[in-house]
């Protein structure tokens, strides 16, 4: 391999990987103050679609030209609809107390759902087919920082994204401080960790448990956002996000519950989800054993966790349990 | 509670019911699903300008109306249902099996391999046993693999039968390379369409007749184990408390790894009845989401299988008939996932109110 071919394998696990990186941080964000949603992925998907609308009526009806309101409308549709959703989980599963793997996969399911149903409709509406085309939005979206073509192979490389790409990254750095450094972030994590103590020592529970949910969930419809306003260039097609949403799961797992590791992770997993395509005459068979890579290195990381028995690399120790007071 | 000052105290206070009597929890729950399809109409009506009694009496004639239609109905019902006694003894022992999906998709590539490599050598005498043994037996491998590491290492199943159904969806992919048939299509095709080799035969000319009875005969099964045998009783112990088992004698590791080895040999089954049974090929699209559907079918049911026969019938209805309303009223198929996804996070709410009693301030002044 050669190095420009190198460096455009980077580029492409740097791009794969954000999509990946929002759905991480905003899974780890949501399972450290204890909730396991597995509703991610239907999240992501609906981030995506609703940012796609919020995209389409803004080029349909409003000014085309203006690029702070063409990215900032569709940001908006998105962390709105997936903050919605995230709350429907919050609300079944912290003050209904319903059980959390159930909740969260009905939450996929209704989210694929959703996302597919408008955007078949709206497709159709349009009669374009199966895909929904946002040009001018998607423009917006891509464009790179402006010293990216002074830097030759370099700024290719690595600042020829549109801004979300910068902004996953500098969210997950903020959520690790916040959860490494401040008073928010330790009550968190006691949340998480022992719902009953830090009910105990005056920490809020059930409000902790609503924000790091909710915002969670909107950081992880980011994700869906990036991927069809940047990654594939304001195109929607039904299914084309794929098994994503879960791979950003298996990356919560892979790095640790540590956000900042997220961002090494998800372009590892990013590259390892794209890396089939740069081996030469790979034959078919074997680039479905290479897509299996990141599933298997997470069972596998898993395992060691599970085996070395270290602290500090535990997942939550309440992950997955609602909390009731009065249970003891 | 009332000798505290007044104004500290909150409005509404939660407490954990004991028993509710069982019509009332059938109410409950009725009402859950009544105010779930009085949303779902409200989202249809919304968005197209349909009339909902209209949109409802579609929802029927797609599930009832024509014999066809109601065999498939029932077929659906079976494989759901036999994915949910699969996973159901895991659930009892809390041991949270997400990876049903994966066990049924091996469990078939296992049926369908057999299928295309022995169907017209081995007679149907040995060919049959050979898949059902090859299936069950994948199905096993692929559930013991986290139980061994839960039962030894402790890791965190959830998250390891999650990844394995994607490590599985993965060898089908692999493996469909292989069997594609015609080349370069990419699927596998209708297996010995010829010959019909390893087809499941039809009992009464009814395709999936014999699904539905093999099935009915787990369902049996599956309630007298999980009622009346010492494995059982074992698995609910576990479940409850595993200090516990430890203390009473119960060597947990194993009852782990065996209850696993037999969830996933049911969704190898499963796997076999989808292959053999029905489609007669063999995708990524097999298990078609049903492992998921599964773990709500059994949660829903509080893992007893007779309750199971209704929730699975519930949740095929709802999802072949919102499937038709959008074939009818020509909207997008994804109305079914939305319509059945309303539905269900009120049958989920509605379960809060079985174990929780709401006690409002007010309550006992009136009482009394």
């Amino acid at each position: 391999m050669d190095l420009a071919k190198f460096a455009s394998f980077i580029t492409q696990a740097i791009i794969t990987g954000i999509p990946l990186l929002y759905g991480a941080t905003g899974e780890m964000l949501t399972e450290k103050s204890g909730n396991l949603n597995l509703g991610i992925p239907g999240i992501m998907y609906v981030g995506g679609i609703s940012g796609v609308l919020g995209g389409f009526f803004w080029e349909t009806y409003g000014d085309k030209t203006n690029a702070f309101l063409c990215v900032l409308i569709p940001m908006l549709c998105s962390l709105l609809a997936s903050g919605a959703m995230a709350f429907i989980y919050s609300f079944l599963t912290i003050t209904l107390r319903a059980n959390q793997n159930v909740t969260g996969l009905v939450l996929t399911t209704f989210g694929m759902g959703l996302g597919s149903f408008i955007g078949g409709s709206l497709s159709t509406i349009l009669g374009t087919g199966t895909t929904v085309s946002l040009n001018a939005t998607a423009a917006f979206f891509k464009t790179p920082l402006p010293f990216a073509e002074h830097l030759g192979l370099f700024g290719k490389t690595f600042c020829s994204f549109g801004f979300l790409a910068y902004l996953a990254i500098i969210i997950a750095v903020i959520a690790a401080f916040i959860l490494k450094k401040t008073r928010i972030g330790l009550n968190l994590k006691s949340v998480g960790e022992n719902p009953a103590t830090a009910d105990a020592a005056g920490i809020n529970v059930t409000g902790y448990k609503y924000a790091a949910t909710c915002i969670g969930g909107a950081i992880a419809g980011l994700g869906g956002l990036y991927y069809v306003m940047d990654y594939v260039g304001g195109t929607w097609s039904n299914g084309g996000f794929g098994d994503r949403g879960w791979l950003a799961i298996a990356i919560v797992i892979f790095c640790l519950w540590k956000p900042d590791l997220g961002v090494l992770g998800s372009i590892l997993f990013g590259g390892l989800y794209i890396v089939y395509m740069y081996i030469d005459n790979l034959p078919r068979a074997s680039q479905e054993i290479f897509k299996m890579l990141p599933y298997l290195v997470t069972i596998l990381v898993l395992v060691l966790i599970s085996v070395r028995k270290k602290r500090e690399n535990q997942p939550p120790a309440s992950l997955g349990v609602s909390y009731f007071r009065e249970e003891r | 509670m009332s000798h505290v000052a007044p104004h500290m105290e909150p409005p509404v206070r939660l407490s954990k019911r004991d028993v509710m009597p069982t019509w009332k929890g059938i109410l409950v729950r009725i009402a859950g699903i009544l105010l779930g399809v009085a949303l779902s109409s409200l989202f249809i009506v919304l968005v197209t300008d349909l009339n909902p009694a209209e949109v409802f009496t579609s929802l029927f004639d797609g599930c009832f109306g024509t014999p066809r239609r109601i065999w498939n109905l029932l077929q659906n019902t079976a494989i759901l249902l036999c994915i949910s006694l699969a996973v159901t003894p895991a659930y009892k022992m809390k041991f949270w099996n997400i990876g049903a999906e994966g066990q049924v998709l091996v469990g078939a590539a296992a049926t369908a391999a057999c299928m295309i490599y022995f169907g017209n050598t081995l007679s149907p005498w040995l060919l049959f046993p050979l898949m059902i043994i090859s299936s069950l037996f994948a199905g096993m491998v692929w559930g013991m693999i986290p139980a061994f590491f839960k039962a030894y290492f402790n890791t965190n199943e959830t998250l390891f039968t999650l990844m394995m159904n994607y490590v599985a969806t993965q060898v089908i992919a692999f493996l469909i390379t292989y069997w594609e048939n015609p080349k370069g299509s990419n699927s596998v095709g209708v297996i010995n369409s010829a010959t019909k080799a390893g087809w499941l035969p039809y009992l009464f000319d009814k395709q999936y007749l014999i699904n539905i009875l093999v099935v009915l005969a787990l369902t049996v099964v599956m309630y007298i184990y999980l009622k009346y045998s010492k494995h059982g009783y074992e698995i609910s112990v576990v479940g409850e408390s595993e200090n516990t088992a430890r203390y009473i004698g119960i060597n947990v590791k194993k009852v782990i790894l065996r209850t696993m080895a037999l969830s996933g040999a049911l969704c190898g089954l499963a796997g076999l009845l989808l292959v053999s049974g029905s489609s007669h090929t063999v995708s990524v699209n097999t298990a078609g989401g049903r492992g998921f559907t599964a773990i709500l079918v059994s949660w829903l049911a509080k893992f007893n299988p007779a309750v199971m026969l209704l929730t699975s019938f519930l949740i095929v209805f709802f999802e072949r008939g919102a499937a038709q309303i959008a074939t009818s009223f020509r909207m997008n198929e994804s109305l079914a996932d939305i319509i059945t996804g309303i539905i269900l996070f009120f049958i989920i709410g509605s379960e809060f109110f079985l174990n929780y009693k709401l006690n409002f301030r007010h309550s006992k002044k009136k009482e009394g």
